[in-house]
């Protein structure tokens, strides 16, 4: 009910206020050192006192999250957001498994599913305990990595599975964020997917594999060009919804992520910030907060490797 | 039954016509302050300092209630139950209650849409305290059919005593 959420984004929309704005990047941009990038932040309300870069963002992004957690108790309008971390657990398990590697640093927090579980049902090659749209690839590319020991299909396997259950959460959502959000996110990555099979010489299986369906593309006609040349790609591009993003695809893979963050930035600006009612804010917010954390993290990455300002700039996205 | 005078309902009708803009305009009222009381507190647990700006959006949907309980009063005392003769016609409690109608029907869907504009206001003031002014003219203009209603009402409850039927 969309009562449910005023309360939930009146708050938000205040806190929208303490977002980072171009101004905040430039003056971060300013900064000589990551130090004193992290002096900055604590100006702004960031909590940096003692602590690494690294440990600042995690901070943040687990802030979001509990903010989320205080205004929601139900997070499922979120999981578009939270499957990708879902499925890499999944696929690091899976890997340690097969592999008997043991798993460090492979696991990241905050998906649906506990990485308990995902290592348990992945242990005991009984996946029941996994979510259906988990519970059928995860079984597939457990098998399919037990025979073959391809670790590049197993990730096929989970990553279309991965985009399929974002564009079912988008469309049984029912609101016009979460549904743009997951169409976006499924279509760019069925892009990105074509593009890689374009230059790595891939053939039809892979792509028909690969490819997770989606409203505003035509998988078979994206198939055909991608097997086809370049060009014919993006003349099929240059015909839908992302003819915007040919020119940053032919510059490369970096333009193009840039490209589709910023595609994704304006889809919030323009539904979740219009919003009062529904949940739209609050996604729209964790997506803000998500882009600052990442441009954060360009810039102090950049600063700590002596990037020229001038390509920490191209890497930034739209604030 | 013979003996039913069908005069008897005229004070059933008209009392039913005040209870009905009591109700349905106090009904949109609660509703309306409900949404924008959660978005006050939204508001001001961020930022204490806004409720001063909040509290006056806060309140506008709760006018409808005022109004229908006016138009209330005012068929109460015309139709002598707050004190009187009580002699009713049932042409006349069929005119009372038509003419409480505009603000009960108005009063419920006006507090509602009210509180929607209300609500994205207080929005707005939180972003932008210095849009105090055009935040309050939004969910004003909603007012104003409400004040509409609330007129019509008043006049027809007002002038049906002088009306010989």
């Amino acid at each position: 009910m969309a009562e449910e959420y005023i309360y939930a984004v009146a708050r938000i929309k205040t806190r929208e206020l303490t977002l980072l704005t171009q101004q905040d990047i430039d003056r971060l941009m300013a900064c000589k050192t990551p130090a004193e990038c992290l002096r900055a932040l604590a100006d702004k309300g960031w909590d940096t006192g003692g602590k690494t870069a690294e440990a600042v963002l995690a901070a943040e992004t687990e802030k979001t999250w509990a903010l989320m957690h205080e205004l929601t108790p139900d997070l499922s309008p979120f999981h578009v957001l939270l499957y990708p971390t879902d499925f890499n657990n999944l696929k690091a398990a899976i890997k340690c498994a097969v592999t008997g590697a043991a798993p460090h640093n492979v696991f990241m927090a905050g998906g649906t599913v506990p990485v308990q579980t995902i290592q348990a049902a992945v242990r005991q090659n009984d996946f029941s305990a996994l979510p259906d749209f988990m519970a059928k690839p995860a079984a597939e590319a457990m098998q399919v990595l037990l025979r073959t020991r391809d670790g590049q299909r197993c990730d096929t396997i989970l990553d279309r599975a991965c985009l399929t259950a974002i564009r079912t959460a988008g469309r049984e959502s029912q609101n016009p964020l979460i549904d743009g959000f997951a169409e976006l996110k499924v279509a760019v990555s069925d892009i990105k997917i074509a593009a890689r099979a374009r230059h790595t010489g891939k053939n039809r299986a892979f792509l028909t594999e690969s490819l997770a369906p989606c409203d505003t593309l035509d998988l078979d006609a994206l198939s055909e060009a991608a097997l086809k040349n370049e060009q014919a790609l993006y003349e099929y591009l240059s015909r839908t919804d992302y003819a915007d993003g040919v020119e940053p695809l032919k510059a490369g893979a970096s333009a193009f992520e840039k490209w589709s963050d910023n595609r994704q930035t304006a889809l919030v600006k323009t539904i979740g910030r219009q919003d009062y009612f529904t949940v739209a804010p609050l996604l729209g917010y964790v997506i803000a907060r998500q882009n600052e954390i990442a441009a954060v993290r360009i810039i102090l990455s950049g600063k700590l490797n002596g990037l020229s300002d001038e390509r920490i700039r191209a890497r930034l996205r739209e604030m | 039954m013979e003996n039913f005078d069908i005069n008897s309902l005229g004070i059933a009708l008209a009392l039913l016509g005040a209870a009905l803009a009591a109700l349905m305009a106090g009904i949109g009222s609660a509703i309306g302050v409900g949404m924008t009381g959660q978005a006050a507190a939204g508001v001001v647990t961020e930022n204490p300092s806004m409720f001063g700006k909040v509290l006056i959006l806060l309140l506008l949907p709760g006018t409808q209630g005022i109004y229908g309980l006016l138009i209330a009063f005012l068929t109460l005392a015309n139709i002598g139950i707050l004190g009187g003769s009580g002699d009713v016609s049932f042409a006349q409690g069929l005119l009372y209650l038509a003419a409480c109608l505009p603000m009960a029907f108005v009063g419920l869907v006006s507090a509602k849409q009210q509180a929607k504009a209300a609500v994205a206001s207080i929005s707005l003031v939180a972003k932008r305290p210095d849009q105090f002014g055009k935040a309050m003219i939004i969910p004003a203009m909603v007012e104003t059919y409400a004040v509409l209603a609330l007129l019509i009402s008043l006049l027809a409850v007002a002038n049906i005593g002088s009306i010989a039927i």
